[in-house]
Formats: structure tokens, C-alpha cells, sequence
């Protein structure tokens, strides 16, 4: 049965409009005056939309698998320790770490209102007051956890040669510490990589590029804030409350 | 005058390596992976020359150790995870579908370009005097005793892990957003149901590995002390959270070149795929319960008895899922018109090979079977089998099958077939003794060896010469038919599917009108009474 | 090099039979579905053929009855290979009562072997046939892995714990001992000879040897450098849990668990003590980590044994134990 279709040893003069066999029709997708943001491999600004948020949250799950392990050794080493690493948590100070966790909350929550604004179509310069709001509050919050590594690093709680424990499960408390520089450091370095997205977003907002036709980074950023958000509600009370310390 | 296509669309260095045509992305990634095959081949020619005899006479074990570490890292992370993926995927999987590009055309040269950069550093490693700990990294050996460019290699795996990553990321995205209109889940080509499966192991398991290396570095480093027994650490916790991704990474490894040759089966028995919907359910039932079974790498570790049979368990069960793929793609060929060009070749070497290092790999998953089995040859003959039999095959393989749409040229039928018949003849005198020598007791990581093991050894030697002629060959004709190759039309098989209603090479927006589609790919025959179910 | 080679290895114990039992069944099921598969990969393409240029496929979709048929069939026979594996393992595991105990210490790249009666090997193991003999294990340095190819016996040997393995030897004769773990440089030097020898030959071996202290012994004169005596006293002044008739007890520690006392709790709590506190005692031990050689902590051991045994436990030393850290 021959499918008019071309074989090996035809050729095929050149690649003009070759009927296309199990194609119902064709359909001319090119609109003009499209959306100037609309990046020329989608077809509506709505696929641009969809496709960006659920690239966004794909690369969330990737995160919550890459912090995943550091939480699985904490797993094994607070079980097979737990007294060892409630003494270690003492030593962290919860109201640096309650701090820390109010700033983020509502860090998040100027962020969901730049997305807002930027939804809105606000002026841009509320739309800018959200988004630097945001970075004043991560600014304050890495600054705290600089003097929290500072007075660790001053009490001999770094791991490694320097590091003195004079409570009773030194290996526990080490491999505490470790733990908690590890999880927070990269929390922390998340957190300065979030500085460097919202200072673009801010500048883009700055420059008026975001109504409400076309706000999907503001958004895709503030999903990735939230993120960072969330991994230090985690954080907090796994590394700072253990043992009801705080009740003591 | 040449039609406009992807390749002449731009003659300067920049346009390639600026390039957001995911169809050049390919073609850099195809550069790149040929160039770390070929030095993980180098450092598997140096193994297997070391072995000929029982002495470690030709190199110092310290350097032997290298070698094999080396081949190892490289040929994991720099080849066989990227390979079909990043050549084969990032070219076709946007046309399949009737796109224009992938979702992120940007993040996808990224993710080259980030390949490179781990590339460098591995490279870096090597040439500043290797590293020794085995490809797999364990502790407390890395992080305390070795004396070797440990954190370098280390970083190039974590590097790489990222490229990885973003192909993954990129890939499931545009098949959940680009499919052209019509076209429905269960009307995908199943080499792209094949690269979504990939894709959802590439996203989810990397990250594990990329900070259990990073972990080995900082305690290396900062001597943190978190896999180290004397600081009250766990060696075996770095093995569960290395294997944790190592063992789902050899999916990443083999779902692809299913995928492949999935596709090329249909093409060359000119029939439909025979059990459409368990072949697309099985890939991603294997990159699921493929998450579930890594202790089975841990069972003479002192793993809890308990846990061992559960891996145990679930490593019988993952087998049943590619047990089903190999009975489908055999059942397609039933009452096909078959033709054994270079890609049916490569394709059948796939399935008795896949099969043969599938099953061995089951006397693995049997707990008091692995105890005598553990570190010894027989696992290098078992997962060689599977990673060279089966997904190199599929590599070249798809690499033949495609190489029309992706050059615009025909290759040299002959000189292909005889290397494919080579590559499969190699292949088998490698590999094959390797079992022998495994149950008989030959450990793993070996620089010297008792007499007895000689003879196998000298076989696999001598396979592995036949293997590497089979391995340039392609290298020689593939280079030489892209300047006096015979041009190729659209379809040169008389294959179906999108990717061969386009010219070849296509243009760079793939199609000059986006395709509607009406029904499932791959018809061949006209829809008589449909026998059984899809 | 072609004189001479065996193609399968020597069964020299009672658990080789068990293993070569699974190992040919699954190879004939592997044989079976290889040669199948390949057979009628070859078969069709024979007998399908094109035969002219436009020639395709019959239209056939698939068939739910062939999909179950080739899903459980192949589930079954897994299933029995699964059932198979774990008994064969679980035997393999769980050493019987009264087995002839051996030190094993891997260090980079050696193995020292110490029997209870005082005799120490070095890259040796002489073990009597028809008697089945416990393997307990520790590292010095890092991973290795023990492995009597003819026995169809290997353990990993991981340092911070102890790793055991048993066998019952039935042949006597020289076998291959190997480490099975890349420990580094001479990781393929890491080898050498088990013996096992009829019992009668093996017991003029053991009094042949140039027996040093027995690892009790040994043990008992570290206690005394240690001074571990000060708090591990008899009477009612001791501030320490007493050791006479703890070994295979269960003691009750301060956090309300429980803990078998066997090797890996008394290693823990010399080199760990603040890990598992007794109840009713303060955490003032002070820690012999870096102090102790993994031999050193093997003599203790077996010193604390020697004080006498709790009635012996059902369980297998080191499966009860509760996990501290540095164990799974």
C-alpha cells in the first residue's frame, strides 16, 4: 500500500509545505499585536503564565529534596541522641531565633503584597515599597543570624579544632552543631540569593514593566521567597526549641 | 541555494554558543558527551590493560585506583546521565510534540553551560593527579583518609548535578504545557513518556546527591565530622543518602533508552507499539518504586534485617515493570515487516542484552545470594550489562535512527552495521567472563589479582579491544557522511511520527505551521478492527 | 594461565550448599527467559521480513490477557526468589548459640584475627571443620569488608561498630580470604589465607601456637592501666554500674530504655559513655575515644565477658541492641 509518503532512495526537492498525513489541519497560530512580554516559543501569554509558576514550583520540590537530606541526618542523629541534642540546643538563644522567625513571617507577607500590588497594576512605587519592605526584613534577618554566628564562633561553638563543650554529650552537641551551621548556612545563602532576585524585581518594577497582564515574575519570586520562608519555620523549631527549653 | 535550516541559521560561534534553539543545544551537548565518553573510555582502556595480567605491573596502585574512579565519575555523571537526555531529548522532544522550543530555552543552554563548568572541574581533577575513592565516594575513606583531589571531583559532581537538574525541570514543564493542540497525554510518542519518567527521577533525586556531595567536601574541609565514626558520626548514613540518588540515577540511565527504542522497534516492524498504555504506566511505575529499593546496596553493611526485606522486596518488584516493556517491544515485532537496519540492530542487541542484566541484577536483589555476590565482579558484569549493553545500545541506536533529521545526511548503511556487530560481539566478550570471575570470588576495585582469575580476565581484554573499534567507527563515518554523506529527505525509514513530517534538517522554528493533531502517532497499517486493547 | 582455572568455587561450608542453591535456580530462570526473548526477537525478524518497499505491520494494539499473563507469571517466580533469598539470608545471619567466637580487627590493609584462647593471626584464620565459628568484626581506620569467597561469607567491617558473620566449615583446605570493600592504596593486598583444618589437627595447632595473653587476659591488665577499677569496684562504693555478670544482661538506663549488654554497648560505653547512662548513676565517665585501639577495646571486651555471663541471651549478640550513635 503505497502512503504517497517519500523512501530512502526518492528525493525530496526541499522542505515546502509537505502534506502532513495523520494532521487533521492546519491553523495559523501567529496573532498580531501580541503581548510585547510573549517569548516567541508559546503561543499565549496564558501557556508563558502557566509554564514559568510550574517551572518555578518544580524547582521548589528540588529544594525541599536538596534541604531533605540535611533534614534526614538530623533524623538520625537527634534519634539516636536526643538528650545530647537538647543539651546543644540550649546553648542557641530562642529570642534571636523568634525574631528571626517573626521578620520572615512578615517578610512574606510584604512579598505577597508586592505580588498584589503588581496584580493591580499599582503604581510603581508602591509596587517598589513591597519588594525593598521584603529585602529590608531578609537584610535584618541575616544580619541577626550574623551576630548569632558570632557569638557561637566567640563560645567556642564552631565544630572542628576550636570547639569546646563542657556539658555532658560532647559528640552529640558537635555533631549538633554541625547540623545547625550546615542547615542554617544554607538557608542563609538561599536567603542572600533571594536578595539578589527581588533587587532585580524591584528595578524591573522601577521600570514600570509589570501590570496586571504581565506580573509572572514578581510572582515566581515570591514563591520562591515563600520557600525560604517556610524552610526556616521548619528550621526554628527543630534546632531552637528542642526540650521545651524555652519554658525552662 | 540551501533551504533555511536550524544548522545554517547563523554561521558565527556566537549563534552556537548563544544559541536558544534547544535543536543546537543538542548538537553542543552531542560535542561535549562524545569528549567524555571517549576519556571515560581512556581510563577503562587503562583498567583493562593493568588486568591483563594477575601483577599490578603496569601502573601503581594508587594510579589504578585512580583509573577506575575516574571511568567511573565520568562515565556516570558526564555521560550516561546526560546522553540521551540532552542529545536525543533536547532535539526531539519539542518537535514530537508539535513546539517550538522547550519551555526555557535559556535555562536549557544554562544547563550546558553548567555541564561544562563541572566538566572543567572534573577535568581539573584528573589532570592535577586524580582522584581515588571510587566513583562512589565512601566515607570514612573521602573525607578522612584519602590523599587525592577529593573536593575538586567532588564540586564537578555537585556542579553537574544541577545541569541535571534544569533538564529535568525544563523537560516536564513543556510536555505538560507545549503539547500542540490534540495532542493528549496518551497520543505522546513513548520516548517522551519515556523522558517524562527521567525527568521526574533527574528533579527529584539529584538534588539528594548534590548535598551529600557537598556535605563530603565540608567535612573534608571544615572536618565536620558528619559521616566520621571518631566524631560520632555514621559512615553508613552517607551511604543511604548517596544510593538514596545512585540507585534512581541508573533509571535516569536506562528510561531513556527504553524510550528510544520503543520508538525504533514501531519504525522498523512498520507497526504500532503493542501495549501503548503499560509501556507508558511501567516507565513511570519504575521511576517511582525505583525511589524504594536502595538499601539493596547496603545489605552486608548490618542494615537491619527488616529494612533488607523490604528492598529486598521492592527491588524484585521493580524488575516487573521492564520485564513487561521487553514482552511488548518483542510482541511488536510479531507480525511486523521488519527491517534490520543499524537502529533494529542496535535495538535488538538492547532487548537480549536489557534482559540478561536485568535478571542478573535480580540475583543482587536476593539478600543471602548478594552476601557472596557483594563487590565482586558480578555486579561489574550486571550493571555493565545494563549501562553499556543496554543503554549505550540505546544511544547509538537512537543516534543512528535520528542522525538523518538531525544532520540532514544519510550515514554509511554498512560500515554501520559491521560496527554495531562488533559493539554487540565486544560487548559480550567483555562483560560475559566478568560473571564467571564474580561468583568464583574476584572482588571489585582489584589493581592485582590471584592467578586463577587470568583467563577471564585476559578475555575481557580482549573483548574490550573488539568493543572500542566498534566505538570509533561510528565517530569515523557519522564525521564523514556530514561532509560527503547522501542528503536525506524528510522521512528516509518510512517512519510516523511529527518529528518525520518536518524536513531534515528542520528549520529552526521546527514547523512552519504549529501541527494540530487527530489521533495517536504511529499508525501504520489503516485502523482495522483494533486487536486488544492499546 | 589456561592450566588450571576453575570456572565455580570450591563449597567449603554448610551455608555455600544453601547459596549455590538460589544461584542455579535463578540461573536457569535467567538461561530460560534470555534465550526466549532472543530466540524470538531472531524468529520474528526471520520470519517478518519486508518484502517490499511499502510493506507494514499488521494493526494490533495489544492484549490485556498476554499484559497479566507476563506480569504474574514473572511476579510469582520473583516472589519465590525473594522468599528463597531471605531465608537463606536470615540463616546466614543469626549465628547458632555457642559458636567458637574470633576477633577480627580490619585495619589499612590487614587483618589480624585474635582467638579467645590468646592466639593472634595476621592475614590468617585457622578455623576447625564441622564446628560452626562466629566472626565478630571492627575497623581501625575505614570501611573494609570480609570475604571467604568459599564459604560464601562477607561482612562489611565498619569502624564506630561492630559487624559479625558465621560460618560452618566443612572441607578442610586453604581458602581465599579478601577485603571486599576499596579501603585505598593496597586495597588488593588486603588478603590472604582461612585454613580449616579436621579438629584434632586444629587443636595441635592452637597449642603449637605462640599463644601470647588471651584477649581476657589482656583485657583484665588494661583495666588496671586505666584505671578503670577506681569506679568499677565490687562493693557498695562504687560509683560505676558493676561489670561482674553484665555481659548479656539487660540493663535499664537513666532515660527509662533498656539495652542488651553486649560487645557494641560495651564499646559504646567506653569510647561514648555519656551515649547510654544507667540508671541510678551520675554521667561522669570520662570518654577512652583516641585512648583505646580497636583491638585494646576488643580485650576489654573480652575481660568484661570473663567477669561473667548473664544467662545467655536468645537473641544473637548485636541484634538487640538499642542503636546509639554511629549505628544504622
Amino acid at each position: 500500500m503505497s502512503d504517497g509518503r517519500p523512501h530512502a532512495d526518492e528525493y525530496y526537492p526541499g522542505p515546502v509545505h509537505q502534506p502532513p498525513v495523520h494532521i487533521a489541519g492546519t491553523h495559523v497560530e501567529h496573532t498580531h499585536g501580541h503581548h510585547p512580554k510573549l517569548q516567541h516559543h508559546f503561543d499565549t501569554m496564558a501557556q508563558q503564565v502557566e509554564a514559568s509558576t510550574l517551572g518555578m514550583w518544580v524547582f521548589l520540590v528540588t529544594e525541599i529534596m536538596f534541604f531533605g537530606g540535611l533534614f534526614m541526618a538530623y533524623l538520625v542523629y537527634r534519634t539516636a541522641s536526643p538528650e545530647g541534642f537538647a543539651e546543644a540546643s540550649h546553648h542557641l538563644n530562642v529570642t534571636w531565633g523568634a525574631v528571626n522567625t517573626l521578620v520572615l513571617i512578615v517578610s512574606s507577607l510584604t512579598m505577597a503584597l508586592g505580588v498584589r500590588a503588581a496584580q493591580t497594576s499599582a503604581p510603581p512605587k508602591t509596587q517598589v515599597f513591597w519588594i525593598v519592605a521584603t529585602m529590608v526584613l531578609g537584610t535584618m534577618f541575616l544580619g541577626v543570624k550574623a551576630i548569632e554566628y558570632t557569638d557561637k564562633f566567640t563560645h567556642h561553638l564552631v565544630p572542628g579544632p576550636n570547639f569546646k563543650w563542657e556539658g555532658h554529650h560532647p559528640a552529640a552537641a558537635e555533631m549538633f552543631y554541625s547540623l545547625y551551621f550546615c542547615m542554617t548556612g544554607l538557608h542563609a545563602l538561599h536567603m542572600v540569593i533571594g536578595l539578589g532576585i527581588m533587587t532585580v524585581i524591584a528595578v524591573m518594577a522601577w521600570r514600570r514593566q509589570f501590570d496586571e497582564d504581565y506580573y509572572t515574575p514578581v510572582e515566581v519570586a515570591g514563591l520562591y521567597w515563600h520557600f525560604v520562608d517556610i524552610v526556616w519555620i521548619f528550621l526554628f523549631p527543630l534546632l531552637y526549641l528542642i526540650g521545651g527549653h524555652f519554658i525552662e | 541555494m540551501e533551504t533555511l535550516n536550524y544548522i545554517n541559521n547563523g554561521h558565527t560561534l556566537s549563534s552556537w554558543l548563544l544559541t536558544r534553539d534547544h535543536k543546537r543545544i543538542a548538537l553542543l551537548y552531542l560535542a561535549s558527551i562524545t569528549f567524555f565518553f571517549f576519556l571515560g573510555g581512556l581510563f577503562a582502556f587503562m583498567i583493562r590493560l593493568e588486568l591483563l595480567t594477575p601483577a599490578g605491573d603496569v601502573m601503581t596502585a594508587d594510579t589504578y585506583n585512580k583509573m577506575f574512579t575516574m571511568h567511573g565519575v565520568v562515565m556516570v555523571f558526564f555521560f550516561l546521565i546526560p546522553s540521551i537526555p540532552a542529545v536525543l531529548g533536547n532535539f526531539l522532544i519539542p518537535i514530537m510534540i508539535g513546539a517550538k522550543d522547550l519551555a526555557f530555552p535559556r535555562i536549557n543552554l544554562l544547563s550546558w553551560y553548567i555541564y561544562v563548568l563541572g566538566g572543567l572541574f572534573t577535568l581539573t581533577a584528573a589532570l592535577s593527579g586524580g582522584v581515588d575513592t571510587g566513583w562512589t565516594f565512601y566515607t570514612p575513606y573521602s573525607t578522612a583518609a584519602a590523599n587525592s583531589h577529593v573536593i575538586t571531583a567532588a564540586l564537578g559532581v555537585f556542579i553537574t548535578g544541577f545541569s541535571s537538574i534544569l533538564t529535568g525541570l525544563n523537560f516536564i514543564v513543556t510536555i505538560h504545557r507545549m503539547r500542540a493542540p490534540g495532542l493528549t497525554w496518551f497520543r505522546l510518542p513513548l520516548f517522551v513518556w519515556a523522558h517524562y519518567a527521567t525527568s521526574l527521577i533527574m528533579v527529584l533525586g539529584t538534588p539528594v546527591i548534590a548535598i551529600t556531595v557537598l556535605l563530603v567536601a565540608a567535612e573534608r574541609v571544615l572536618h565536620l565530622g558528619i559521616f566520621d565514626p571518631a566524631l560520632g558520626g555514621d559512615p553508613v548514613l552517607f551511604q543511604h543518602l548517596f544510593w538514596f540518588y545512585s540507585h534512581p540515577a541508573v533509571y535516569i540511565m536506562i528510561l531513556p533508552a527504553m524510550g528510544v527504542i520503543s520508538e525504533i522497534v514501531q519504525a522498523f516492524s512498520r507497526k504500532n507499539i503493542f501495549g501503548y498504555s503499560f509501556i507508558a504506566f511501567s516507565s513511570l511505575a519504575i521511576a517511582i518504586v525505583g525511589f524504594l529499593v536502595w538499601g539493596h546496596h547496603i545489605f552486608v553493611a548490618g542494615q537491619s534485617v527488616y529494612a533488607g526485606m523490604i528492598f529486598s522486596f521492592l527491588s524484585f518488584v521493580v524488575a516487573i515493570p521492564s520485564a513487561i516493556k521487553v514482552f511488548n517491544w518483542t510482541a511488536t515485532i510479531y507480525k511486523g515487516s521488519v527491517r534490520l537496519d543499524a537502529p533494529m540492530l542496535y535495538a535488538f542487541g538492547f532487548l537480549g542484552l536489557f534482559t540478561i542484566g536485568g535478571l542478573t541484577g535480580l540475583f543482587l536483589a536476593a539478600m543471602g545470594l548478594d552476601i557472596h555476590m557483594h563487590d565482586t565482579y558480578f555486579v561489574v558484569a550486571h550493571f555493565h550489562y545494563i549501562m553499556v549493553g543496554g543503554a549505550i545500545m540505546g544511544y547509538l541506536g537512537g543516534l543512528h535512527y535520528w542522525w538523518p533529521k538531525m544532520t540532514g545526511r544519510l550515514y554509511h548503511e554498512r560500515w554501520a552495521k559491521f560496527a554495531a556487530l562488533m559493539v554487540f560481539v565486544g560487548f559480550n566478550l567483555t562483560f560475559f567472563p566478568q560473571f564467571l570471575a564474580g561468583y568464583l570470588g574476584m572482588p571489585r576495585r582489584y589493581h592485582s589479582y590471584p592467578d586463577e582469575f587470568q583467563v577471564f580476565n585476559v578475555a575481557s581484554t580482549l573483548g574490550a579491544s573488539v568493543l572500542s573499534v566498534g566505538y570509533v567507527l561510528p565517530m569515523i563515518y557519522f564525521v564523514w557522511s556530514l561532509f560527503r554523506g547522501e542528503k536525506s529527505p524528510a522521512d528516509p525509514w518510512g517512519a510516523k511520527g511529527l518529528e518525520w513530517e518536518t524536513p531534515s534538517p528542520p528549520p529552526t522554528e521546527n514547523f512552519f505551521v504549529t501541527p494540530i493533531v487527530t489521533h495517536g502517532t504511529h499508525q501504520y497499517a489503516p485502523p482495522s478492527k483494533e486487536v486488544g486493547i492499546v | 594461565m589456561f592450566t588450571n582455572f576453575p570456572f565455580f568455587p570450591e563449597q567449603a561450608s554448610a551455608q555455600a550448599a544453601q547459596v549455590d542453591g538460589i544461584y542455579f535456580f535463578m540461573l536457569a530462570v535467567t538461561a530460560f527467559f534470555s534465550l526466549l526473548i532472543a530466540g524470538l526477537v531472531v524468529l520474528f525478524a526471520i520470519k517478518y521480513r519486508r518484502r517490499h518497499k511499502d510493506e507494514v505491520g499488521v494493526d494490533i494494539h495489544g492484549s490485556l490477557a498476554l499484559e497479566l499473563l507476563w506480569t504474574i507469571i514473572p511476579f510469582m517466580i520473583t516472589m519465590v526468589m525473594f522468599g528463597w533469598g531471605v531465608k537463606v539470608f536470615y540463616n546466614m545471619y543469626r549465628p547458632p548459640a555457642g559458636a567458637m567466637e574470633i576477633y577480627v580487627v580490619g585495619k589499612q590493609w590487614m587483618w589480624k584475627a585474635q582467638h579467645m584462647d590468646g592466639l593472634r593471626e595476621v592475614n590468617e584464620l585457622h578455623v576447625p571443620v564441622g564446628r560452626p565459628v562466629k566472626l565478630i568484626m571492627g575497623s581501625e581506620d575505614v570501611l573494609h569488608s570480609f570475604y571467604i569467597p568459599a564459604f560464601r561469607v562477607k561482612a562489611d567491617v565498619i569502624p564506630g561498630r561492630y559487624n559479625h558473620l558465621w560460618f560452618t566449615a566443612t572441607k578442610p583446605g586453604r581458602y581465599h580470604l579478601f577485603c571486599a570493600e576499596y579501603c585505598g592504596t593496597k586495597h588488593s593486598g588486603m588478603i590472604g589465607w582461612v585454613y580449616a583444618m579436621e579438629p584434632t589437627a586444629f587443636q595441635a595447632w592452637l597449642g603449637g601456637g605462640n599463644a601470647s595473653d588471651t584477649p581476657a587476659a589482656a583485657g583484665a591488665k588494661l583495666f588496671e592501666d586505666l584505671v578503670c577499677s577506681s569506679c568499677h569496684r565490687d562493693d557498695a562504693l562504687s560509683r560505676a554500674p558493676q561489670l561482674k555478670g553484665l555481659f548479656g544482661h539487660t540493663v535499664q538506663l537513666q532515660n527509662g530504655a533498656t539495652a542488651v549488654a553486649d560487645e557494641s554497648y560495651i564499646r559504646e560505653s567506653i569510647v561514648n559513655p555519656q551515649a547510654k547512662v544507667v540508671s541510678g548513676f551520675q554521667p561522669i565517665m570520662p570518654t577512652f575515644q583516641g585512648l583505646v585501639t580497636e583491638e585494646q577495646l576488643l580485650q576489654l571486651i573480652a575481660y568484661v565477658r570473663s567477669l561473667g555471663e548473664a544467662k545467655p541471651s536468645a537473641a544473637p549478640a548485636g541484634a538487640a541492641a538499642t542503636p546509639g550513635p554511629g549505628k544504622e
